[in-house]
């Protein structure tokens, strides 16, 4: 698994990025009471605003880690927005992802260097 | 924080694990580590203790009970002379142009008048009441004492087992009780919608008596963000958001707060800063009005939200000015103003969320029924 600067994570799974966000962002948004995802197949940019998260305190967007295309969400998160703080890097991944390039991983941090850098 | 005020109860929260946040110049708890669902719902089945401290607590004393009710009546669009020795009332001070100043609960103490204001506005209204007041009143701001709310279907039971008489109190009801051995002032009313007390105290004895009430059964404590939500639900106005100098207090739905006495043909008609306009709003309806606003999808829409007639076109006819998730409604909810002729519940209206209209319905506040020993 990945970590990007944003607290968002990513895993490999059949030639697709699964991304989500971390425990940790979980725990800073609080509560999520509503969640927002992208169409499959829409083709993203690094950065874009692809995901919207409300939480009881406020409104926040999850980028595109990476150029790509969604090419698949979780669609049991809309009904069931609390998925995301019972178990964010688990069952509450946000969508799946093709990846256009795959130099834009390597700033990517593992684990370890996740740890340290929210410590 | 170095550079903010704090509360009598700033310890106590720190060692429950608060997340303290900068609010009107305080550091303030805006959850624990319940969190603010939570929170909320223990509110609302239990009993939720809130550090309200950061509220201006003020006396006004003078020679009589009359010369005392008559001079802030001069500040107040209330009837307050009418007021019965151990009972409190929600006002409003207004400006000159009618709008609303701030909002806060007046009780009556013997021939004192006890008054409780928001944090945000508290020096601007020590300052209102000192020159709007005539010499012979004397106002005094209580900084030795703290405010602690207990709110929530058990708060009554927890209240009365350390002290009967909070049991036979009646919805705004002040008295003094003796609570773990420390004296009180307390009424039976409070901002979320639920039955409850709010207990001025002694800041010294503050610690203590927050500990004794936590250690009762069913209490928990509860932060700012459950605060807003709670009250938000219950219809009630934040000042600054829903509520301020631009708003009247009819387009505010507060006309209910303004007694018959102070309107057009009452005795005492008038006499309060901007009463012409304040009493014409009342005579030709106002030309917007604050509603409830039930948006008919998952989204929430928070303050700011314009507010339009229809789904694609038209310039705005309103806007929300608190919103959020109501986690006793399980959905959002929200309040706002609109234009007077959509204002009738039922209506739809669309709100713009990052772009979209999203469709949403003026219903009747509050959004959960008041609970209140009446």
């Amino acid at each position: 698994m990945k970590f990007t600067e944003e607290h968002e994570w990513l895993r490999e799974e059949d030639g697709v990025m699964v991304v989500g966000i971390t425990i940790h962002a979980a725990e800073q948004l609080g509560d999520v009471v509503f969640v927002e995802l992208p169409e499959e197949g829409t083709t993203v940019s690094k950065d874009d605003e692809v995901v919207v998260i409300e939480s009881v305190k406020a409104a926040s967007d999850i980028l595109a880690p990476v150029d790509g295309e969604i090419v698949e969400v979780n669609a049991a998160l809309t009904d069931n927005p609390a998925m995301v703080n019972d178990d964010p890097q688990g069952e509450a991944w946000f969508f799946k992802m093709s990846v256009s390039d795959a130099s834009q991983m390597d700033e990517f941090m593992d684990e370890a260097g996740y740890q340290k850098f929210i410590a | 924080m170095s550079e903010l005020l704090k509360t009598p109860l700033f310890s106590l929260h720190e060692s429950l694990g608060a997340k303290m946040v900068p609010f009107a110049g305080y550091a303030m708890p805006v959850q624990y580590p319940m969190g603010v669902m939570q929170e909320h719902l223990h509110t609302r089945s239990g009993a939720g203790l809130f550090d309200v401290s950061h509220m201006g607590q003020v006396i006004l004393s003078g020679p009589s009970w009359e010369a005392v009710a008559l001079a802030f009546e001069a500040l107040v669009p209330m009837d307050v002379l009418g007021l019965a020795d151990g009972r409190q009332r929600y006002g409003l001070f207004t400006n000159e142009a009618g709008g609303i100043e701030d909002d806060l609960m007046f009780a009556r103490r013997g021939d004192t008048l006890f008054v409780v204001v928001n944090a945000a506005c508290k020096g601007a209204d020590m300052a209102r009441m000192r020159a709007g007041l005539p010499d012979e009143i004397t106002v005094e701001e209580l900084t030795d004492r703290a405010l602690i709310a207990l709110q929530g279907p058990g708060a009554a039971d927890a209240l009365a087992g350390l002290d009967a008489r909070a049991a036979d109190m009646r919805f705004m009801d002040v008295t003094d009780l003796t609570l773990g051995g420390h004296e009180v002032w307390a009424s039976r009313s409070g901002y979320t919608g639920e039955d409850g007390y709010e207990i001025s105290v002694a800041a010294q004895d503050a610690d203590a008596l927050a500990r004794t009430l936590l250690a009762l059964e069913g209490v928990a404590p509860i932060g700012l963000g459950a605060r807003d939500s709670l009250r938000l639900e219950a219809g009630l106005c934040l000042y600054g958001n829903d509520i301020d100098t631009r708003t009247d207090p009819v387009s505010a739905g507060l006309s209910w707060a303004i007694q018959k006495v102070r309107r057009r043909g009452g005795e005492r008609e008038g006499g309060f800063p901007g009463a012409a306009q304040v009493l014409e709003a009342f005579a030709n309806g106002p030309d917007q009005r604050r509603v409830g606003l039930k948006p008919e999808g998952r989204a929430p829409m928070r303050a700011g939200v314009e507010i339009f007639e229809t789904a694609e076109g038209g310039a705005p006819i309103g806007a929300v000015t608190s919103g959020g998730f109501g986690p006793t409604v399980e959905g959002p909810v929200a309040m706002g103003y609109v234009m007077a002729n959509h204002a009738v519940h039922g209506t739809q209206l669309f709100g713009e969320v990052r772009g979209k209209r999203l469709p949403v319905e003026v219903v009747k506040l509050p959004f959960v029924p008041a609970n209140f020993k009446r």
